[in-house]
């Protein structure tokens, strides 16, 4: 009984606010980006080359990503190396 | 002082076709003197709308190119004597279309026309970019949903940086215009409302165009929904609006809600 009317009182109140609440966040990360342009790709650049200072990649390998949260956003960096990359950092020094 | 206005959004879907023919329609039944201008080349389809498909000799692109004269590609509507379409290209892609171009005709068309609305296609890419780049003002169509929500935002910022207003310093003029609207899905908290759109989207409210049956009717017999049932609440809503366009200060009517037979019996909302 409660809990048919706890799901009668759920659905009354209905979807919407959660889709203005999820707005409000994503649009103000994009509005912020949007003024300091393609923060992502201006980091996968610059990673890339301080990488490749010491190891030989695939700048195809490099991916970038950004997870936004309400209250933290996360910033993953995943950088495929090729096998043996330790020798070849070996031979070059 | 000729006006230009992109109907824009960003997302595609959302009635920017519809909004271009009714709103031109109701401008050129107010007197004004109107041109509805088709940017989705390669996908036209507001000859369809107004009507007009079959009488599509030469295209914007035809014009921008110099193989035609303005006033060989110009169709004058049958219903309303100062009405104008003038469409897009079926066959060629949006790389057609150059800046210059697109420059060159708008001059032409202020200097003949009160009104040149600029029907966008969705997307950012260049085709949309070029629909806004000489507009003085912009009509952002969204339904109310999150993607499209989204989307109008994106545009709105592009309106401030991409235009040839603002890289002049100046501002387009935005007008937000919600359409699919069903009233009593938002009183109960299915749907965004009203106050979350423009509260989100920080723009000025145009009009709020009900979900209808209308629309679709209208488009089926390629009549601007204006014209078609000028009485309907769409096409009230899209008149009062256009006024709005004119500068007329008209009340802020949010369609009534609708009722099933069945829901009015039993004195209940209509699903």
């Amino acid at each position: 009984m409660s809990m048919n009317l706890l799901r009668f009182i759920r659905r009354r109140s209905g979807s919407a606010p959660v889709a203005r609440e999820r707005l409000q966040i994503l649009l103000a990360h994009e509005r912020g980006l949007r003024s300091q342009p393609d923060l992502l790709g201006i980091l996968r650049e610059e990673i890339l080359a301080v990488v490749s200072r010491h190891v030989v990649l695939d700048p195809e390998k490099v991916v970038v990503r950004m997870d936004r949260g309400k209250s933290v956003s996360t910033l993953e960096v995943d950088i495929e190396l090729p096998n043996g990359f330790e020798k070849k950092l070996a031979v070059a020094s | 002082m000729a006006k230009v206005l992109v109907v824009t959004s960003g997302k595609g879907g959302v009635g920017k076709t519809t909004s271009t023919a009714a709103l031109g329609a109701a401008l050129a039944q107010q007197g004004e003197k109107v041109v509805v201008v088709d940017f989705d080349v390669g996908l036209r389809n507001l000859d369809l709308i107004m009507g007009a498909e079959r009488r599509v000799v030469f295209d914007l692109i035809n014009v921008v190119q110099g193989v035609a004269k303005l006033s060989q590609a110009l169709i004058r509507d049958k219903r309303l004597e100062n009405l104008w379409l003038l469409p897009a290209s079926q066959t060629r892609d949006k790389d057609a279309l150059t800046d210059e171009g697109v420059r060159l005709v708008i001059e032409d068309l202020r200097t003949k026309f009160d009104w040149v609305l600029c029907d966008s296609p969705a997307g950012i890419e260049r085709g949309a970019t070029l629909a806004m780049r000489y507009a003085d003002e912009a009509v952002i169509v969204a339904n109310p949903e999150v993607s499209s929500v989204r989307d109008a935002d994106r545009i709105i910022g592009m309106l401030d940086s991409k235009t040839a207003k603002a890289e002049k310093g100046e501002q387009v003029k935005k007008h937000v215009l919600i359409t699919r609207y069903d009233t009593g899905r938002a009183t109960r908290g299915e749907m965004l409302n009203i106050d979350d759109i423009l509260e989100i989207l920080a723009t000025p409210l145009l009009g709020i165009i009900p979900e209808s049956q209308d629309v679709l009717r209208a488009s089926n017999v390629g009549s601007p929904v204006t014209l078609n049932n000028a009485a309907s609440t769409p096409a009230r809503a899209y008149a009062d609006a256009a006024r709005r366009l004119n500068g007329e200060s008209v009340a802020m009517i949010v369609p009534a809600e609708r009722k099933s037979f069945m829901g009015r019996l039993l004195g209940r909302r209509a699903a």
